[in-house]
Order: structure tokens, then C-alpha cells, then sequence
């Protein structure tokens, strides 16, 4: 992503060059949203259909071009698939982090979103993974159909196509090499 | 080959021990051979594992403190939650457990709808068992074959309860509904559709030369360490023991089904597997069975909502498909529960992976903490 990271500093010298980036905008997001690649991560009982049987073959994440990956270093997206409890919160930060940008997540069922049904009388688990990481995406259900979740992941798919690459340079994460 | 160097010490010779330094592995608690998070501490010597320490804990969801706060009613949902590949066992339990503390009659045929869908459930989780075993071995064939068969079983269940994984079909007294018209004939064809199925299971594993090289011989867990450590279920019946909660102390309406019980020899991770395939084969046989002898009647006997069971305790234990369950209930003679206690297969048998693990090589231990299907909330509750 060297050239991709240096393109907004090109652009801003160039008179007009929004016509670029627009073109550029389109490649990039179009192959980031169809190869969101996730990492395998499962919880609880989620993981059961968010990730197993979503990926076998009646519901197929590999039309949308989604593949597991083990490791959150190669990782695009995290489909946080079950209860975090608070012991678990500090190690779902850091696969977070682990992560290489641009990232994405989506919080699958109730537990993800809001504890589920463990949100009364409860002392351990945390009440939402959007506590700890940004979320993009919820999905709720306990568990949420395969279905349910393939459209999380179209949703996540239509937000990455409208990103801009010019606004990476806003965020605080872009920090653009000095020439 | 060593490579002479200066600062290289002298190689050692003669009868001079070889001093090797252990070192500490971290395995988890995000690990992509399990579906639930645990974390493994290997102490190692070169490739050899000399100490597994498992840390557990990172599902710690307060089941049973929930359970105090909940009716007995309310806190089946919960009981789905435990064992979510098994739910129907889970629920099972919590009812055979209820109903003894009450004295509830539960009407015949709702007893063998509950064999049906616990049953069913068994062949769903190892089947789920399968899937993830054989893709820790590394291959990747069986998880797809197993879980195309799978949905088959959640589409039974869907059809039933309308939920394909939290079924919470189970009530206190009885089922919750009554099966659909085509569910016995589409059961029946499931049933006939599995055997040849299973068969194909065996053809791809059972004798394939690199399943057997990783897994003939390997994590053994003899029978005398198996009863020490209150290890059950199939690892127990691996390890040569025929016992099974459904022959030797029948509950809902096991004694009237023929099945066998499948053990293995040697109790190796071989031999764990093989008791779950066969144990596949065994559980259609009860749903047949069953379906065969479905009996006409109610589904449930009459409990009032504000349900409220005399004082005392009870204790029910009955054959998930990871050992034996039991759920512990004081109560108070009020709509809550006091206490619950629940006794889970999972966090029994998994104390016993630091003794067959002892010894293996770090590849070894994937295999054998597959074969032991641990199932982590129901470790951590
Ligand atoms: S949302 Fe429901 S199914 Fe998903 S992890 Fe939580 S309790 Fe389990």
C-alpha cells in the first residue's frame, strides 16, 4: 500500500486532481469490498453460525470473496462472534490493533452489541465490544441467521465502496511520509 | 552439523548429560482451533511438551449466578447458552432435573420427542466435532461434508422450533410444540441418508494413513487416570469403560430403545474418534427407533407459570454428547431457584489434557485437545 498511502500527498500539489481520485476511489474500494478478508475469531456460540456454518457450503463466504485467515495480521475485517466477557475485553483490543489498516469490524449478536442476554444480573461480561473497538457494522440476533450476517456483510461492503481515498489524510491513523 | 566456530562451546561428549533450557509457548486465547477461547501455557523442552497449564476463564459468563435471579422457567434460555452445540441436551438436563425436584409426570410422547431431538442434537454436535477435528488435522473435506449434513439436522430442528442453533424447545413438563406434520417422514430420510454418509466419513479418515499417523498412539489417557480425573463421555468410553448415563441409569425414555455402546481400546485421540462416529450411527438408530414407536397424546404436563417446587434439592445427570451433565438445585420453595450448581462434561475433561499431553510434541497437542471436544462456555459457564 506504499504508493496507496502516498497519493494524497501527490494529489494536493496537483491542480484538479480530484478527477484522479475518483477513478482511484472506485479500484481501491472496489477490490478492498470484494476481498474482505477475516479473521477467525470466534467466542461463543456465534462462532457456530458466523463463522462455521456460514462458511461451509450451503451459505458461502467465499462468493463475496471473504476467506478466513488465522492470523489478525492479515486479517481485514473481525466479525466479533459471540460474548466478550471482561477478561477477554483488553485481548480483543489488542488482535484489534494487531490488525493492519484499513480494518473493519462487525459486532455479531446481542452479546457483541449489548451484552445479549446476559446483560442483567451479570458480573463479567462487558456490555458491548463497541466499548473497546469502533464497530461498523451490528448485527443483531442471538444467534443472527446466516443470512442476517451475509447482509451485515453486504452493508460493509456498500460502506467501504463509498469511502474516499482523499480523506485518509483526515483521519489521525494516515500519518503521510514527509518527502 | 555443527559449525566451528570460536565462541562456540566445546561440543559435549562421553556421558555428559545435554543441558537443555525450557521455555514457556502461549497457545490462545484467540486460536483458531477453537470455536471458543482458551488459553493453553506449554512449558517446552525443544519440541517436547513437558507441563500444560490451561487458563480458563475468558467466557466466564455468570450462568449460575443468573440462575438465582431467573425462574425456573426463565432460565432455560440459559441452559441453551451452555451448550450451544448440544442445546437440546442442555435443556434435557435442566428439565429431568426441575421435573425431579417437583415430582412432574411428563406425558409419554413428550419424553420421546425429547429423545428424538436429543438424539438428533448428539449427531449435530459430532458432527460438529468432526468438522473442526478434522480441520485442525488439516483437512479441509470432512468440515464441508460434515456440516452439509448438519444443516440438514438444523432444518429438522428449524422446522420444529423455528431457531437453528439456541432451540429452547424443552419446557418444564413436557416440549413446547408438537412436531409438524412431515417432520417424522423427513427424519426417517435423514435417518436412511446418514449411514452411507458416515461410511463416507470413515472412507476419507478412518484408515487414511496421515490421520492415523497423527492420531494411532497419540494422547493416551489410560483407564484408571480416565476415572481419577471424573473424565466422561466419549473420551471415557475411548479409554475402554462401557458406561453411558442413557444405558446404566435410563432417564426420559432411554430403556426402551436398543443401542449399543461403541468403546475403543487404547484410549488414544484414535480411538476418541472412532467411539464418535460410532456413536453417529447409534443415535439414528434410537431416532428410528423412536419414530417408529412415536406415541399419540399430550406434549406437556400442566405447570403453572408461577411455578413453584417444593423445598429441597435435586440432582439430575444425564448423557450430553461431551460427557455427563448435571444440574445441582436447592431451592427454596419459591418461584427462584436458591443455587444452581451445573456440572459440565468440557471442564472436567479438560483437566485431564495436562496429563495426556504430557510428553507429545506441540502438534500433537492441537490433535489431542480436538479430540477431547471441548466445548469452552460450558468450561467456563
Ligand atoms: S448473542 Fe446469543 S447466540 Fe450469540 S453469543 Fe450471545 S448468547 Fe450466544
Amino acid at each position: 500500500m506504499g504508493v496507496v498511502q502516498k497519493v494524497p500527498v501527490y494529489l494536493e500539489k496537483i491542480p484538479g486532481g480530484g478527477l484522479i481520485t475518483t477513478s482511484l476511489d472506485a479500484v481501491l474500494n472496489w477490490s478492498r469490498a470484494s476481498s474482505l478478508w477475516y479473521l477467525l475469531f470466534g467466542t461463543a456460540c456465534c462462532a457456530i453460525e458466523g463463522l462455521m456454518c456460514t462458511g461451509a457450503s450451503r451459505y458461502d463466504y467465499d462468493r463475496f470473496g471473504m476467506i478466513f485467515r488465522a492470523s489478525p495480521r492479515q486479517a481485514d475485517l473481525m466479525i466479533v462472534a459471540g460474548t466478550i466477557t471482561n477478561k477477554m475485553a483488553k485481548r480483543v483490543k489488542i488482535l484489534y490493533e494487531q490488525m493492519s489498516e484499513p480494518k473493519y469490524v462487525i459486532a455479531m449478536g446481542g452479546c457483541a452489541i449489548r451484552g445479549g442476554p446476559f446483560y442483567y444480573d451479570c458480573y463479567s461480561v462487558l456490555r458491548g465490544v463497541d466499548l473497546v473497538i469502533p464497530v461498523d457494522v451490528y448485527v443483531p440476533g442471538c444467534p443472527p441467521r446466516p443470512e442476517s450476517i451475509l447482509e451485515g456483510c453486504l452493508k460493509l461492503q456498500q460502506k467501504i465502496k463509498k469511502q474516499k481515498v482523499s480523506d485518509w489524510s483526515k483521519t489521525e491513523k494516515f500519518i503521510p511520509e514527509p518527502k | 552439523m555443527m559449525v566451528d566456530s570460536p565462541d562456540r562451546p566445546e561440543p559435549l561428549t562421553g556421558d555428559r548429560n545435554l543441558e537443555t533450557e525450557e521455555f514457556v509457548v502461549n497457545m490462545g486465547p484467540q486460536h483458531p482451533s477453537t470455536h471458543g477461547v482458551c488459553r493453553l501455557i506449554l512449558t517446552m523442552d525443544g519440541e517436547v511438551i513437558k507441563k500444560v497449564v490451561p487458563d480458563i476463564g475468558f467466557l466466564h459468563r455468570s450462568i449460575e449466578k443468573i440462575a438465582e435471579n431467573r425462574t425456573y422457567h426463565q432460565f432455560m434460555i440459559y441452559t441453551d447458552r451452555i451448550d450451544y452445540v448440544s442445546s437440546m441436551n442442555a435443556n434435557h438436563a435442566w428439565c429431568v432435573a426441575v421435573e425431579k425436584l417437583a415430582g412432574i409426570e411428563v406425558p409419554e410422547r413428550a419424553e420421546y420427542l425429547r429423545v428424538i431431538m436429543a438424539e438428533l442434537n448428539r449427531i449435530a454436535s459430532h458432527l460438529v466435532f468432526l468438522a473442526s477435528f478434522a480441520i485442525d488435522l488439516g483437512a479441509v473435506t470432512p468440515f464441508l461434508y460434515a456440516f452439509r449434513e448438519r444443516e440438514r439436522i438444523v432444518d429438522l430442528f428449524e422446522m420444529t422450533c423455528g431457531q437453528r442453533l439456541t432451540y429452547n424447545y424443552m419446557r418444564i413438563g413436557g416440549v413446547s410444540k408438537d412436531v409438524p406434520k412431515d417432520f417424522v417422514s423427513e427424519t426417517k430420510k435423514f435417518c436412511s441418508y446418514l449411514y452411507p454418509r458416515v461410511d463416507e466419513y470413515e472412507a476419507i479418515l478412518t484408515e487414511n494413513p496421515i490421520f492415523l499417523g497423527r492420531t494411532k498412539g497419540i494422547g493416551l489417557l489410560d483407564l484408571p487416570t480416565a476415572i481419577n480425573y471424573s473424565v466422561s463421555g466419549p473420551p471415557l468410553r475411548g479409554s475402554g469403560l462401557k458406561w453411558d448415563i442413557r444405558k446404566d441409569e435410563p432417564y426420559s425414555a432411554y430403556e426402551k430403545f436398543d443401542f449399543d455402546i461403541p468403546t475403543g481400546e487404547n484410549g488414544d485421540t484414535w480411538d476418541r474418534y472412532k467411539v464418535r462416529i460410532e456413536e453417529m450411527r447409534q443415535s439414528a438408530r434410537i431416532v428410528e427407533q423412536a419414530l417408529e414407536g412415536l406415541p399419540e397424546g399430550g406434549i406437556k404436563a400442566k405447570v403453572p407459570a408461577r411455578f413453584r417446587p417444593p423445598q429441597g434439592e435435586a440432582f439430575a445427570r444425564i448423557e450430553a454428547p461431551r460427557g455427563e451433565m448435571a444440574y445441582f438445585i436447592v431451592s427454596d420453595g419459591s418461584t427462584k431457584p436458591y443455587r444452581v450448581k451445573i456440572r459440565t462434561a468440557s471442564f472436567c475433561n479438560l483437566q485431564a489434557l495436562p496429563v495426556m499431553a504430557r510428553g507429545w510434541k506441540i502438534a500433537d497437542i492441537v490433535a489431542i485437545f480436538g479430540s477431547l471436544d471441548i466445548i469452552l462456555p460450558e468450561v467456563d459457564r
